[in-house]
């Protein structure tokens, strides 16, 4: 486990530009896939004159909220190499980002408590192996050994029956991220404008030609939307529909205690994800509220059940106590993967659909995403996850990877 | 935690609930007349609304009928609890107490309108015409 202090702040990582009257490219929303897109398209394509609109303030959406876990062992062949490729950039990030956001690789272990979980999960290894993706099978003693606060006893309702484990997986601290994002972005000439809500789109024809704000009116050539839980509500505006449902997704955090948990553990079976956090913190998430929801918050029986499963696993945390709960707004897909590319209106593209999982895959989203901005096409990892696979039938159906843990 | 009036077993606690998405999705009139754009909107593509939404829930562990409700989506509030195969209400009122059984069948069996394949959704929290008998 990483003890290491965090960078002093400086006083300032980006300025705070009135908008312009005119943009070549415009970002909507200012959270981690936003910033990193925006990032890619200066560094990559060349495009500094350009604005990440956000409604709030920088990075204070699902960014803000999530629980850091990054990791690449997805089933299908397309998940696996669109997260692998992030993971891979999440490792040379905080160089190339002059920021060490503390990207901690202290594995994640995803646990099987049936017969069913132990066949999808040793799958799931072969599978992850084959793309290249490090993975591994651990019976109950290896878990015990890597893990040794879990409770492998079969005097529990689901006993573990075993564990996938990606060595290089980890956490991250997801508000660095967002900040070496942005200030990378503000040296490259990008401008970040907060307080900035999109109320509409100007469109000549069926092409984008501009957005209406708060702060006025923006023409541009191109739009991003990188709006995760209101990306519905903005393709209303621009005229178009999304398959995207947007559901409360609630995570809590512990008092700081030691460092007693020295990887990330995630069961979907009993409903839980854990790690402990680089000041202590244990961290925790599950799965989102059934019903949808606009209110950044859940109802309490799925904290209720995501500690009772946590307390079963590690009867530790039995005395610990939930300093914080808070929830954020993810917008999930029927297949449990991710939206990216073009959209029905002209010059207008969408990222969205990540759901409960965008924030592993911050890099890559933003990465493929410029590609797909600035050329107008997709980026060969995130054409698999365009609109047109619910038309086509070619669903990447990440359930069983993605469902509950991401 | 949401507390719910089921029509006919009067408030309880959500953990007796179990959600059935966007109310008023009829089953289309001619499933073989839609082409794949419009079997995607029937299948995947739901109103996703930010405000007063029309859905669907079954009181799973109580009387397990289906009901409607009209809830706002940022706030919670609970505006309306009708019964399946009624018309939305147009206005929103305060949810009664308890109401009457409905053995009405879910109108999204026996809707007469094919999903709507329009780009625009801005009516789509208002049922489809012919979605309701």
């Amino acid at each position: 486990m990483s003890t290491h202090q965090l960078p002093e702040h400086p006083d300032f990582l980006w300025h705070n530009p009135e908008p312009k009257s005119s943009y070549d490219a415009v970002i909507v929303g200012g959270g981690g896939h936003g910033l990193a897109t925006a990032y890619f398209l200066a560094k990559n394509h060349g495009m500094t004159n350009i604005a990440v609109l956000e409604k709030g303030w920088l990075a204070g959406g699902n960014m803000a909220r999530n629980t850091t876990i990054i990791r690449s062992n997805y089933l299908w062949d397309e998940s696996a190499a669109i997260y692998e490729h992030a993971l891979k950039l999440w490792e040379i990030l905080p160089e190339e980002l002059e920021y060490d956001f503390l990207f901690s690789q202290r594995g994640v272990m995803n646990l099987a408590h049936t017969l069913g979980d132990v066949r999808e999960s040793i799958r799931r290894v072969g599978a992850n192996k084959l793309n290249g993706v490090d993975a591994e099978w651990l019976e109950p003693d290896q878990v015990k050994e890597l893990c040794p606060i879990l409770n492998i006893s079969d005097n529990i309702r689901y006993p573990v029956m075993g564990a996938t484990y990606q060595p290089r997986a980890g956490i991250a601290k997801h508000d660095h991220v967002a900040w070496a994002f942005a200030r990378k972005c503000d040296e490259l000439g990008v401008d970040i404008i907060q307080n900035c809500e999109v109320t509409g789109f100007l469109k000549d024809g069926n092409r984008v030609v501009g957005v209406k704000t708060n702060r006025g009116t923006i023409n541009t050539e191109k739009v991003g939307l990188c709006a995760a839980g209101h990306s519905s509500v903005l393709a209303e505006m621009a005229g178009f529909r999304l398959p995207i449902q947007s559901h409360p997704l609630q995570a809590l955090v512990s008092e700081l205690h030691e460092p007693v948990h020295p990887t990330v553990v995630m069961s979907n079976h009993v409903h839980v994800y854990v790690s402990q956090a680089h000041k202590g913190e244990l961290v925790m998430g599950a799965g989102v509220d059934s019903y949808n929801g606009y209110g950044q918050r859940g109802s309490f029986h799925v904290i209720e059940h995501q500690m009772a499963a946590a307390v079963e696993l590690f009867p530790i945390f039995a005395r610990a106590h939930v300093l914080r709960t808070w929830g954020g707004i993810v917008d999930t897909t029927l297949d449990a993967s991710p939206i990216v590319g073009l959209s029905p209106v002209e010059n207008m593209f969408v990222n969205c659909g990540w759901g409960t999982g965008g924030f592993k895959g911050t890099p890559a989203a933003g990465l493929t995403f410029a590609h797909t901005i600035a050329t107008g096409t997709p980026h060969k990892l995130n054409k698999p996850f365009a609109l047109e696979r619910f038309e086509t039938g070619a669903l990447i159906d990440e359930h069983g990877a993605a469902a509950v843990a991401h | 935690m949401l507390l719910i009036s089921c029509p006919n077993c009067g408030s309880r606690d959500e953990t007796e609930f179990h959600y059935g998405g966007q109310a008023h999705v009829p089953y289309p009139e001619n499933p073989n007349d839609l082409n794949d754009r419009e079997w995607a909107e029937y299948l995947f593509y739901r109103a996703n609304t930010k405000g007063t939404f029309a859905e669907r829930w079954v009181h799973s562990t109580g009387c397990r009928q289906w009901f409607n409700m009209l809830r706002d989506t940022v706030t919670y509030d609970i505006q309306a609890v009708y019964p399946m195969g009624t018309p939305r209400p147009a206005s929103a009122a305060p949810a009664p107490e308890s109401g009457t059984a409905s053995l009405a069948p879910d109108s999204t069996t026996t809707g007469t309108a094919g999903p709507s394949v329009s780009a625009t959704s801005s009516a789509s929290t208002t049922a489809p015409k012919g979605a309701t008998k």
